[in-house]
């Protein structure tokens, strides 16, 4: 700053002189009054006992350090008054103690003592302005204090103080970047703190000190996911910002889906194909096998991902611009493809924000409009220019409405960009026709209209104007220079009035490439540029000599001597640049003894084909950085910046969210275990078999590979869990043969083969074998009685009873045998993920299914005489998904599938049936639904507690959840005596229907009532292996919970159920035609189910 | 984040200087300057500017630029949008936020940023946490203060940054109890030359004053709530319930607020409250200009227009104008060009009309640019969408509050070209 101006600044704190803080002080009436005398006299005040003066001089010389003025020589006197009694006088000592500390360092020292003895006040208020105080303090040496006092403040019991101590975190690292670890310590604690107050300042506090510490966050991942909305403003910022930049190293790009869905659905049909007899039957089987595992395959979003996106989306709300930006971002980068639309109506709302936020925002807009334009099209008009925006707002807009132009909107754009050609602010003018260029060069169809919309610019009064719309039309003639020979013609004329030099130069250079389409001209101009060429700027000097060099290649007769005279003069001129070009362009042109093998490619060298210029937007590619970020802004890296990183090719493992127990549970689990080993002798008598010495230490979380019988063998090493993955899949296989009745037998021993080449040593497995082939005959024969009255029932084809049959089979079996060989069985069939059927021991379920039973009965015995295979819904193959990794349960593992059933405490309810498997050494205990976290609307029957299952054993039960006809997930814990974890259901749309019966006539007519947005069709091509009816017939009931229409015609098949909540009527045809062709028409008053229906049905009769 | 704040005035003096961690000399400034320089209008200063060692970040409001210096990597509309706190609370403190305004409250000033910001990270900016640290000054206050010696700094601690709403001061105490909702519907629209509407859409705002006693809790239910299409919320209003039942409910603030502003969905027609017939031209050859505007209500569903007042911006060329108002007074600022109408109250019988002559510049050509109209107006005891507030209800408490609640249209961005 310059003295004129500090004397301004004096001036200025004197003239007011008659506020109250100035008021006592006579000194400072004038000018002249030096600083040394006003000092002594403030000096004078701060030592008086008087609070009133004290905080008089205090208010002065905060004043005084407001104007950016010297106060440090009162710090004696100031310090003093640190421990004040009045508030203010010691608000103020702490401003100027902050300001100074750090030129005063051995007198900052003095104040130390009383901040520590605030740190220790009861009042949390005043330990957290001591410590905020004190952490303010650049003084080197009190660093191993303020580490002390963060550290015990990070466990006050006071949310506020933490945060406090957050705070202070990034105060010392910049002081003493050494205190790294120790801090990280620290924030790792505060991490884990779950008061919103302190979210945003630990996470701050991360993003400055410790940020590529990614792993810190994953416990923490889902607690800061559920508290955003409640943390304040500018903590969700900077969560928002950490949030993106994490989620982009855990979860998968949800954006390229139809890829490695291609990749891995024919993967795996190979697979089966080798693996697999050639029975003919086992067709059909392959098929469901193929749509249940591409249904498995694509691209299922990690439910942390979910969260993530489901939990910011209402903070698009949020009246803080910044906070709507962050989301706004966080979408652009993680969100799929269909969602990333919801943020353009948030960012356009900014834009009647202050004229600062539009700028920052704008440009963001822009950068996404080169990825997403139709994110913003319907938003064009918002962006249209008013007179009155500042020029840089309107120059960002003109780059959005370019980035926004298409064939269709384009007519309307350039009508509005005739209206800002009018206008008075040339920049934005000059913009606006480069704008008019860019959309010519990337809409075909409109760049005649745009050349001749420019060509009449060149005739306008300002200069500016034509020398912008010279340098437009340059550059598109250059992509078709053959049609437009009259432009140039009618710029060459322009050269005499224009003295804009970069137009000059443009024209010249136009009529040096093109100087054969104008062959009469070309030598005239020269002509009259050699003339002036000594006033001219040096741009347009080295066009003329350009100009001349190509002349005299194509038409040496006439220019000869003006070239010669062109480069005689270049030769003397004062810039260096244009003598060197002259020199270089005689050598190469002009024909000596001397001149090199160059002068050959002379013609090549001048009159190659330039390839036209390609306008692009400057904001192409400025997505590599982060959205919203200033590095992205200034498109630099600014300091500090961390890099968005990219989407990994393989997502890293999931389960390192899951929250860790807390400590104390941990105790009291030891101790429980504790218990168990008493209890143990007991059940290794019952199950005879494990040593109680052996399973007593064996941790159940980490499987130490003890040698005790459970299943902790199998979750133990890796080995181990590689070979109970293979045998899992060889047992799905199982699952499936069991429901082939004709080669039942072959198969099973076939399959004990392949068994036991994988493992075959094992005794334990071996016994299993045999149990698990006597449980297979049993179900088989409980299969046959059945099969065989519903075969005499309906008159269908074979394979819809088979269908049928299959579904039976994945039911559960009723509870005929007797309980105790039951569980005998179970015991030694602990071994691993065979889950084919749940099994039927917990009396709750009992009840249940044996009710769904005879309700599936009933339905049965309604329909025989009326029917035909509509009213069977062939429920074949539920699809399992997994609730909770054995690894994550700590030995409990959680499977659910949708059993199809009607859920009989509410009809509105889908059921939900649930398998539990206690792979862990110790019993589960008091299995039960806590803390049920839904969507609005949502509800949940739980499922009655389960109050004991043993280690080894497995159960089933049945829980009910009305989705309220939408695929939004419900989260739940599931709670056992000793840990809770956090699982979620989320329902395929195909689950949330149930089937009706409809004649042809009434699906017609419901059908009719449902067109125009209500009616949705696709085009599409079967899957090879799915060209006949019973192949669609299965695999959309399979997709879908719906039943089949009966159908006069063999080309269409119909289907038709109602949503379970609100019983709206889905109907889905699919009519098929030649080569495969086929065509999807789903019909639905939920149009979002509708949509989503037809995806999931699309997919399941393509792949 | 953020490393100090210059408060620089419109002359170029930097008036006022705050560092939250080592101090940053002010000579960062000069690049700023140079961008000042640069730039022809003072909204053109570009709001981020990159110096090799600092980035600043300003904001022009009151026509004083708050430009904070940033050392590192934080998301700009972050620095921007709390520069706009600052001097919305400024403004709430001393009624207006002027350079003579601050550099009167220097003390408060700074105690402000103090409490606002903790090395550099926004520690507490609810208006309502801020008065309960820092008195606001009032004339009463000052003359006490100076008589008895007493402070501004509130006694008893803040309280309010431990709550669970903290925007809400607690043991709040009124004895007449009322709550009132201002509904403030802009128009922004662009009409063309001949008249038609190329743009409008309609914006919305509903401020709230409540004063009342204890903990409310207050729902507000719309008749026609389909209207709003897009809504950003007071962090006190309860997203959830929005979504599920689009009722507002909240525990209010104290005293002034933006409960919420809205935007109408653009599915809706715009009632266009005027029309302006305009005729502007400049003929080639002649010092002489026409100027001819005159205005009507369009649809204004029966209500008086008020507070017209038109602006134009002249083309420079325009020496000056010879214009006779048929009502209202007009002003033309020779320097800037600007014309202004204050017309006052449209009266339908008898259409306000602008006419006269504009003198050109001597020899000059016509200038080939039409100036733009802009319009503002006001019309009372109107949503211009139609919006209606249904329902006001407090739970929580047990007394009768006075509730009221006023509509009122206004023209937003409201341009005619010509």
């Amino acid at each position: 700053m310059s003295a004129s101006s500090a004397f301004n600044d004096e001036k200025g704190g004197s003239s007011s002189v008659g506020e109250p803080e100035y008021g006592h002080d006579p000194a400072s009436g004038g000018i002249f009054s030096s600083d040394y005398k006003r000092h002594d006299d403030l000096k004078e005040m701060l030592d008086s006992n008087k609070d009133a003066l004290k905080l008089e001089a205090m208010k002065r010389i905060v004043a005084m350090i407001a104007r950016g003025k010297n106060a440090s020589d009162l710090f004696p006197a100031v310090v003093k008054n640190v421990a004040c009694k009045n508030i203010e006088v010691k608000k103020l000592v702490y401003v100027y103690l902050v300001r100074y500390a750090e030129e005063q360092q051995d007198l900052a020292l003095l104040s130390i003592s009383t901040f520590q003895r605030g740190l220790k006040d009861p009042n949390q208020l005043i330990r957290a302005s001591a410590l905020r105080v004190l952490s303010s303090i650049r003084v080197t040496i009190i660093v191993p204090i303020m580490m002390l006092a963060i550290k015990e403040a990070a466990s006050d019991m006071s949310p506020y103080v933490r945060k406090t101590a957050a705070h202070a975190i990034p105060k010392l690292y910049s002081l003493d970047p050494e205190q790294k670890d120790q801090l990280i310590e620290v924030i790792e604690k505060l991490l884990a703190d779950k008061t919103t107050l302190v979210a945003g300042s630990v996470v701050m506090a991360f993003e400055e000190v410790c940020p590529e510490r990614i792993d810190l966050i994953h416990k923490n991942y889902r607690k800061l996911c559920n508290l955003l909305i409640d943390v304040e403003e500018w903590g969700q910022v900077v969560i928002i910002n950490m949030l993106t930049r994490y989620a982009r190293t855990q979860f998968l790009n949800p954006n390229i889906n139809e890829s490695l869905l291609e990749e891995g659905g024919g993967g795996d049909k190979t697979f089966y194909c080798s693996d697999e007899d050639e029975d003919e039957d086992e067709e059909k089987e392959k098929q469901a096998e193929v749509s249940a595992l591409a249904k498995r395959k694509p691209y299922v979003m990690d439910p942390d991902h979910r969260l993530l996106l489901r939990n910011t989306k209402p903070l698009l709300q949020s009246r803080n611009a910044a906070v709507v930006m962050a989301v706004a971002q966080l979408y652009f980068h993680l969100a799929p493809k269909a969602e990333v639309g919801v943020i353009a109506k948030a960012l356009v709302r900014l834009l009647r924000s202050h004229s600062e936020v539009q700028f920052v925002v704008l440009q963001n807009v822009a950068t996404m409009t080169i990825k997403r334009r139709g994110m913003f099209e319907p938003y064009l008009k918002s962006f249209y220019i008013r007179s009155t925006d500042p020029t840089q707002i309107k120059i960002l807009k003109l780059e959005v409405l370019t980035n926004l132009a298409n064939e269709t909107n384009i007519s309307t754009i350039l009508r509005e960009f005739q209206t800002y050609i009018k206008s008075m602010d040339k920049d934005f003018v000059a913009a606006t026709i480069q704008a008019i260029g860019r959309c010519a060069t990337n809409i075909g169809e409109v760049r005649d209209t745009c050349l001749n919309g420019l060509v009449q610019l060149l005739s306008n009064r300002d200069e500016l104007v034509v020398a912008e719309s010279v340098v437009v039309i340059k550059k598109l003639l250059q992509m078709q220079p053959e049609k437009h020979s009259d432009i140039i013609k009618h710029m060459a004329k322009l050269t005499d009035n224009i003295q804009v030099p970069m137009a000059r130069a443009s024209i010249l250079w136009l009529i040096g490439e093109y100087c054969e389409h104008v062959p009469k001209i070309a030598p005239d101009v020269l002509r009259k540029m050699a003339k002036s060429f000594t006033n001219e700027e040096d741009i347009v000097k080295l066009q003329i000599i350009n100009l001349a060099a190509k002349l005299y290649l194509t038409n040496s007769k006439q220019t000869k001597l003006l070239t010669q005279y062109v480069l005689n003069l270049a030769k003397y001129d004062q810039n260096y640049d244009i003598r060197d070009r002259a020199r270089f362009i005689r050598q190469l042109i002009v024909p000596t003894e001397k001149s090199g093998a160059l002068s050959k490619y002379a013609k090549k060298l001048f009159l190659a084909l330039k390839p036209a210029p390609v306008l692009e937007s400057p904001f192409k590619d400025r997505d590599h950085f982060q959205l919203g970020s200033l590095s992205h802004l200034l498109n630099a890296k600014a300091g500090g910046y961390q890099e968005l990183p990219d989407w990994p090719e393989s997502a890293p493992d999931p389960s390192v969210r899951n929250v860790e127990v807390p400590e104390w549970t941990k105790c009291s689990s030891r101790e429980k275990r504790k218990e168990k080993k008493v209890e143990k002798p007991f059940y290794s008598d019952s199950e005879g078999e494990s040593g109680p010495t052996e399973s007593a230490d064996s941790e159940p979380d980490t499987g130490s590979g003890s040698e005790s019988v459970s299943v902790s063998v199998e979750s133990g090493s890796p080995s181990d869990s590689e070979e109970s993955e293979e045998s899992s899949e060889s047992d799905e296989d199982e699952e499936e043969e069991e429901k082939e009745k004709k080669k039942k037998k072959k198969e099973i021993k076939q399959m004990q083969a392949s068994e036991s080449e994988q493992s075959s040593e094992d005794d334990r497995k071996r016994d299993r074998k045999i149990k698990e082939q006597k449980s297979n005959s049993e179900s088989e024969s409980d299969e046959d009685s059945e099969s065989e009255s519903s075969q005499s029932e309906s008159s269908d084809t074979e394979s819809e009873v088979e269908v049928k049959k299959k579904k039976k089979v994945s039911e559960p079996k009723p509870p005929s045998k007797p309980l105790k060989k039951e569980k005998k069985e179970m015991s030694l069939l602990d071994l691993d993920d065979f889950e084919p059927t749940p099994s039927p021991q917990v009396t709750p379920v009992n009840t249940f299914l044996s009710n769904s039973l005879v309700t599936d009965l009933e339905g049965l015995s309604l329909s025989d005489s009326v029917l035909s295979p509509a009213t069977i819904a062939p429920s074949s193959a539920l699809k399992n998904y997994e609730l909770l990794h054995r690894i994550t349960g700590e030995g409990l593992s959680v499977e659910y599938c949708f059993s199809r059933q009607a859920f009989s405490p509410d009809a509105n309810m889908v059921a939900v049936q649930m398998h539990f498997t206690n792979n862990a050494t110790s019993d589960t205990k008091n299995l039960h639904i806590e803390d049920v976290k839904l969507q609005s609307g949502m509800r949940v029957k739980e499922f009655a507690e389960i109050e004991l299952l043993p280690a080894g054993e497995a159960t089933t039960a049945v829980m009910g959840v009305d989705f309220c006809d939408s695929t939004q997930a419900a989260n739940f814990q599931l709670c056992t005596h000793t840990r809770k974890f956090f699982v979620s259901i989320q329902p395929p749309v195909g689950e949330l229907m149930r089937p009706v019966f409809l004649t042809e006539n009434e699906f017609k007519k419901e059908q009719s009532q449902l067109m125009g947005m209500n009616e949705i069709s696709e085009n599409l091509t079967l899957d090879a292996k799915c060209r006949n009816e019973h192949a669609i017939v299965q695999r959309v009931t399979t997709a879908a919970n719906l039943s089949r229409v009966p159908c006069g015609s063999d080309k269409e098949c119909r289907f038709a159920g109602k949503t379970v909540t609100s019983g709206s009527l889905v109907l889905a045809t699919v009519a098929t035609k030649d080569e495969g062709a086929a065509q999807l028409t789903v019909n639905c008053e939920k149009m979002v189910i509708g949509t989503m229906l037809v995806k999931d049905l699309l997919l399941a009769l393509t792949q | 984040m953020i490393h100090s704040l210059f408060l620089v005035n419109a002359s170029g003096d930097i008036f006022l200087e705050k560092h939250w961690k080592s101090v940053v000399s002010r000579s960062v400034c000069d690049y700023f300057f140079e961008a000042q320089e640069r730039a022809t209008e003072p909204e053109n200063v570009p709001p981020v500017i990159s110096t090799p060692h600092h980035y600043l970040i300003s904001v022009l409001r009151h026509r004083i630029y708050f430009v904070a210096v940033i050392q590192s990597e934080v998301p700009p509309l972050f620095v921007i949008e709390f520069l706009h706190r600052v001097v919305d609370t400024f403004q709430d403190y001393f009624g207006v936020c002027t350079e003579a305004a601050i550099k009167d409250n220097v003390v408060v000033v700074y105690e402000l940023l103090e409490e606002m910001l903790d090395n550099g990270f926004p520690l507490a900016t609810e208006s309502n946490i801020l008065k309960e640290l820092i008195k606001p000054p009032t004339i009463l206050r000052t003359m006490v203060n100076t008589i008895t010696g007493s402070t501004n700094v509130g006694e008893q601690l803040p309280t309010g940054q431990l709550s669970v709403v903290p925007w809400r001061r607690t043991g709040v105490k009124y004895t007449n109890n009322e709550a009132y909702f201002d509904v403030v519907e802009e128009i922004d629209a662009i009409i063309d030359k001949s008249g038609s509407t190329i743009t409008a859409e309609i914006q919305g705002v509903i401020d709230a004053c409540v004063k009342l006693t204890g903990m409310p809790d207050l729902t507000l239910s719309f008749m026609n709530p389909r209207l709003l299409d897009d809504v950003s919320f007071h962090p006190c209003v309860r997203f959830k319930r929005w979504e599920a039942e689009r009722i507002l409910s909240f525990i209010p603030p104290d005293g002034n607020f933006r409960l919420l502003s809205y935007h109408v969905s653009s599915q809706n027609l715009v009632a266009i409250p005027v029309y302006v017939k305009h005729n502007i031209t400049f003929r080639e050859g002649s010092s002489q200009g026409r100027f001819d505007l005159t205005l009507g209500p369009k649809q204004t569903m029966g209500k008086a227009v008020e507070a017209v007042l038109v602006s134009s911006q002249l083309p420079r060329g325009v020496l000056n104008a010879n214009l006779n108002p048929s009502q209202g007074t007009y002003t033309f600022d020779p320097v800037t060009k600007l014309l202004t109408w204050d017309v006052g109250k449209i009266n339908p019988q008898k259409l306000p009309s602008l006419k006269g002559t504009m003198s050109l510049q001597a020899g000059a050509s016509k200038p080939d640019e039409n100036p733009t109209i802009n319009i503002q107006l006001k019309i009372q005891q109107m949503a211009i969408s139609g919006l209606k507030v249904n329902r006001l209800d407090m739970y929580g408490e047990k007394y009768k509050p006075f509730k009221g609640i006023k509509y009122m249209t206004k023209a937003g961005k409201f341009q005619v070209r010509t």
